[in-house]
């Protein structure tokens, strides 16, 4: 069952501590040269995922398949997987060299390669001729390249990063950022990426797989979890939301008839299986909001009472009411002679069917 | 600078030191004033004229040469045993979840906390001709006429070690708890097997605990003389029997501060090495934190540091053998879960060490019950006669009461000297702090044989020879700087931002102290004040020479006893202190939970 696409292939992963479920049955799959991120809040599973993948931990259930190899209960030191550490994990004891050359000395590589390669793993990182210097003589940045090179040096077909800029500052973790995503892209290397971090995942990712309490809630790239999210936990994570109650009344193939708050009539997509009568969630994105101006018209229309405008600068955000009490937002891009709104002001709050998502409440909502 | 500081009105710097003032004036006064005396007594004669006479003395007899290469050699071994044998124990403290290492350290605790001489009066019942495992061997056929386990250098050893393990793996602890735990499995995602891994990442990484728990075991060993004097042959007569028989029998102070000159010097070349290897003062123990983060300087160094490469690269290779060789017998499956023999191994030698550190004290509970007239095992019948023995002799009564007392009074006194300097030390920033830390740690490192004669010939001089007080002062001479050192342990952990928040918040200083530091840091200055109680309840050396023919404390009561013959009274005084102690830790260690667990502490202190 080799499987030359897939660099990883995992099914049916479970894991529990004590009592506790870090995983309930996790399938993912990726090729080669992908960038996956595993997004969620702390204590979603993805940390439990990437440790098992990297075989720091033992799965109860499940499979996982490494470059084709069945590698479930592999120890970690024989399954060629490069794995970047939250605190970076540099040994303090030994220079950059012989950190570098680590991965390949456990290899029996001849001394004469390790030169050449840490060498030139340096030079990919932009850090030539740090070698006889200790990691903590850099600054975290260059800590993070350095546990970066220790995993490139061997070509592993994965490298896992486990919230890998979790500890700079602002600013140096966008660098980061993009030097990650060029490295990814001038190397080919496959990437499996850990964050609880939206914008990092929506800016270095291929595909971003959605975690919540142990189970993966939704695969796709970042365009489809932003514009197509598939439950209200994914509608809510990723990006700001409005989410509006609403009951179907009728469906025709992906739209929805819906009847929105004080029976206003709603139009929206749906992917999911739908009934009519069915409560559900309506997610608008504040930026597919417009404030409309009299004689106006929209696919949908909700009335709302103005609370507050905020001038951010490039964009202009409204805080509006609607009937029911849910709280909405809007963002439209600030234009000269824009017309004034007073707080209390009554607005009519326009957007497409197309901008609109009809998400089925989760089963555990209803009950609790 | 004076005229800028003046114009600014503001106090100068120093003055914020005089937390300080008292414990440096107080060793200065008890300790390093003494010694210093003493020192100088080994190079003058009678008349007051330099002079080597004693020295030559020293090294021509022979004698004394000898001793000392006992002393070395009996201290060297001892250091391998408890450092080899605490190693995997602490190994196995450092890698196991908090909860279970609560539990485990309590054997640790336990005998640490014991006496030394109570834990040496066990090992009688355990080893001697007529002991438990002797007793054990002939049962089952193992042999036909008792084992010599004791009077000869195996007991010593034995006994020595027992001693002195807990010290090692506390040590060794402290420094193997601040290794990352993620390097490990950083390392075995970069291709290292578990044997790999532990020896080219974290051995190297434990060294410096490892060195300053071997460096703490051998200084302690060469100052060391109740275990030999009862253990021993006579054959195994160490430096500090001779510098006590040349004070309590000859009276020679200068040949007695020659000697003393001698294993100061030793002691000091080991530290001296100590340094050189790991490159940071033995002194600096509170702030243990791996030091090999420092590029070694020194040829010592720089030898050590090749050897140390070459050492781990081997054993690394060795095990990496091995491990290819089992997983040929046994293959790795991917399909199935493996089960870590390792970690087995690892629980079983381990939890054997506890046995063997916390057991053998409990063997004096059923001899101290036994109605032979004689140490011997297994007991006969059931008496509380030695109790009665004990608790109607007015000497020992006396001595009980004398003990408690100068133990709590110096345990105050610590605690008084000790704290405030603590705070100074760690708050402060302190001009010359090296040299203030080195001056309050040094008795810990300078044998105690030493300080008590020193104090010894200075109380003859002033009349506090006999005295509670002299005690007390001595006392508390080495029992401050596990005082200083765990208080200080407990403040580098404190967040300071706590107090500021106090003082935003409305509250003096005094008040902060009163509700927000005092309340946080509980637990340690508790574990501070029994430290120095148990201390000083176990202490020999200078209760030996300066409480006196009439006013001895506990321990120096059952040692004159049992110089001329161990009687199974002893048993009964050492169950009493065993059970004593016991729940004293007892008590302390389920306060300390109950803080932590307490309201007032649940600060997130991390």
């Amino acid at each position: 069952m080799t499987d030359p696409v897939h660099k990883l292939r995992i099914r049916g992963l479970r894991k529990t501590y004590g009592s506790v479920v870090a995983l309930v049955g996790a399938d993912l799959e990726m090729r080669a040269g992908e960038f996956v991120t595993l997004l969620g809040p702390s204590g979603s599973g993805k940390t439990t995922l990437l440790l098992i993948i990297a075989g720091l931990v033992q799965p109860d259930a499940g499979e996982v398949w490494i470059d084709g190899t069945l590698s479930t209960y592999l120890p970690a030191y024989r399954r060629d997987i490069g794995m970047v550490f939250q605190n970076y994990a540099l040994f303090p004891h030994m220079t950059l060299y012989e950190n570098i050359a680590f991965p390949l000395r456990m290899r029996r590589v001849a001394e004469s390669r390790i030169r050449e390669e840490v060498r030139r793993v340096l030079t990919i990182v932009r850090l030539p001729g740090v070698e006889d210097r200790l990691p903590s003589q850099l600054s975290g940045g260059q800590q993070q390249r350095i546990a970066l090179a220790r995993c490139l040096v061997f070509e592993p077909p994965i490298i896992l990063m486990d919230e890998p800029l979790g500890a700079l500052d602002r600013k140096l973790r966008q660098q980061l950022q993009l030097e990650i995503r060029d490295l990814h892209q001038r190397l080919g290397i496959t990437v499996l990426y850990v964050t609880h971090d939206q914008e990092e995942a929506l800016a270095m990712s291929d595909r971003i797989c959605l975690m919540d309490e142990g189970e993966i809630e939704q695969i796709g790239t970042p365009g489809d979890l932003y514009f197509r999210p598939r439950t209200v936990f994914a509608a809510d994570f990723l990006g700001e939301s409005n989410l509006i109650d609403a009951v179907v009344t009728s469906r025709t193939d992906r739209t929805v008839d819906l009847e929105g708050p004080d029976g206003v009539p709603i139009t929206a997509t749906v992917a999911q299986a739908i009934q009519p009568g069915q409560k559900v969630k309506v997610l608008v994105r504040p930026e597919n909001l417009r404030v409309l101006a009299a004689g106006e018209a929209a696919d949908n229309c909700l009335r709302a009472r103005l609370r507050d405008t905020i001038l951010l600068g490039q964009v202009t955000k409204y805080y509006a009411r609607l009937p029911d009490g849910t709280d909405v937002s809007v963002a439209q891009l600030t234009r000269p002679g824009q017309r004034r709104l007073e707080p209390g002001d009554e607005v009519c709050l326009g957007f497409d069917r197309a901008s609109a998502v009809g998400l089925p409440l989760p089963e555990s909502a209803t009950r609790g | 600078m004076a005229a800028r500081l003046a114009m600014s009105g503001r106090r100068p710097e120093w003055l914020g030191l005089w937390p300080l003032a008292p414990i440096v004036l107080f060793l200065g006064a008890v300790f390093v004033y003494p010694v210093g005396q003493l020192l100088w007594l080994s190079v003058v004669d009678g008349h007051g004229h330099l002079t080597a006479f004693h020295y030559a003395r020293l090294f021509t007899s022979g004698t004394y040469v000898k001793v000392l290469g006992i002393t070395f050699e009996i201290a060297s071994w001892t250091t391998l045993i408890a450092v080899g044998a605490g190693y995997p124990l602490a190994y196995l403290l450092a890698t196991v979840a908090n909860r279970a290492r609560n539990h485990l350290m309590l054997w640790v605790l336990m005998p640490f906390w014991t006496s030394f001489l109570v834990r040496t009066f066990a090992w009688l019942v355990l080893l001697g001709r007529k002991g438990a495992i002797n007793d054990w061997l002939l049962a089952i056929g193992v042999t036909d006429a008792p084992v010599p386990l004791i009077y000869n250098r195996a007991g010593v050893l034995i006994g020595m070690s027992h001693a002195l393990m807990p010290i090692a793996v506390m040590t060794m602890l402290a420094v193997m708890r601040s290794i990352d735990r993620s390097l490990s499995g950083a390392a075995s995602t970069l291709g290292a097997r578990g044997g790999q891994s532990f020896w080219r990442i974290y051995f190297p990484l434990s060294m410096p605990g490892v060195a300053a728990g071997a460096l703490l075991v051998f200084v302690l060993s060469c100052g060391f003389f109740i275990t030999p004097a009862l253990l021993g042959s006579g054959r195994e007569l160490l430096i500090a029997q001779v510098i006590i028989t040349q004070i309590e029998e000859l009276m020679n102070w200068s040949f007695a501060g020659a000697v003393s000159v001698l294993l100061l010097g030793a002691t000091l070349a080991v530290v001296f090495v100590y340094n050189q290897l790991f490159g940071r003062s033995a002194f600096n123990l509170p702030q243990a934190a791996p030091s090999v983060e420092r590029p070694r300087s020194g040829w010592v160094g720089r030898l050590g540091a090749l050897v140390a490469v070459r050492l781990v690269a081997v054993m690394g290779w060795i095990c990496d053998r091995v491990g290819e060789a089992l997983d040929w017998i046994r293959p790795i499956r991917a399909d199935r879960p493996r089960a870590t023999m390792s970690r087995g191994v690892l629980w079983v030698v381990g939890s054997l060490t506890l046995v063997y550190l916390a057991a053998p004290s409990f063997f004096v509970i059923p001899v101290s019950v036994s109605e032979a007239s004689y140490i011997q095992w297994p007991p006969v019948g059931f008496t509380l006669a030695n109790y009665q023995l004990f608790l109607t002799n007015p000497v020992y009564v006396a001595a009980m009461m004398r003990s408690l007392v100068v133990g709590l009074c110096s345990a105050a006194l610590a605690m008084l000297l000790g704290v405030p300097a603590a705070f100074a030390l760690t708050r402060r920033p302190v001009p010359g702090k090296s040299v203030v830390l080195a001056i309050i740690l040094a008795p810990l490192i300078v044998p105690h044989i030493i300080i008590a004669i020193a104090l010894f010939f200075l109380y003859a001089r002033v009349g506090l020879v006999g005295t509670t007080l002299g005690l007390v002062l001595g006392h508390t001479c080495i029992s401050v700087p596990f005082v200083v050192v765990t208080v200080m342990a407990v403040l580098t952990n404190y967040d300071e931002r706590l107090d500021q928040a106090a003082g935003n918040l409305g509250a003096n200083p005094w008040r902060t102290l009163r509700h927000v530091t005092v309340p946080l840091i509980l637990p340690g200055l508790v574990a501070a004040f029994l430290f120095a109680f148990v201390t000083s309840l176990d202490e020999l050396s200078i209760a030996l020479f300066i409480s006196g023919g009439t006013r001895p404390t506990l321990p120096k009561q059952m040692w004159v006893d049992s110089m001329l013959r161990v009687s199974p009274m002893v048993t009964a005084v050492s169950t009493v202190v065993l059970l004593f102690v016991t729940s004293i830790i007892l008590i302390a260690e389920f306060t300390r939970r109950r803080l932590e667990r307490a309201p007032v502490t649940t600060v997130d202190r991390r």
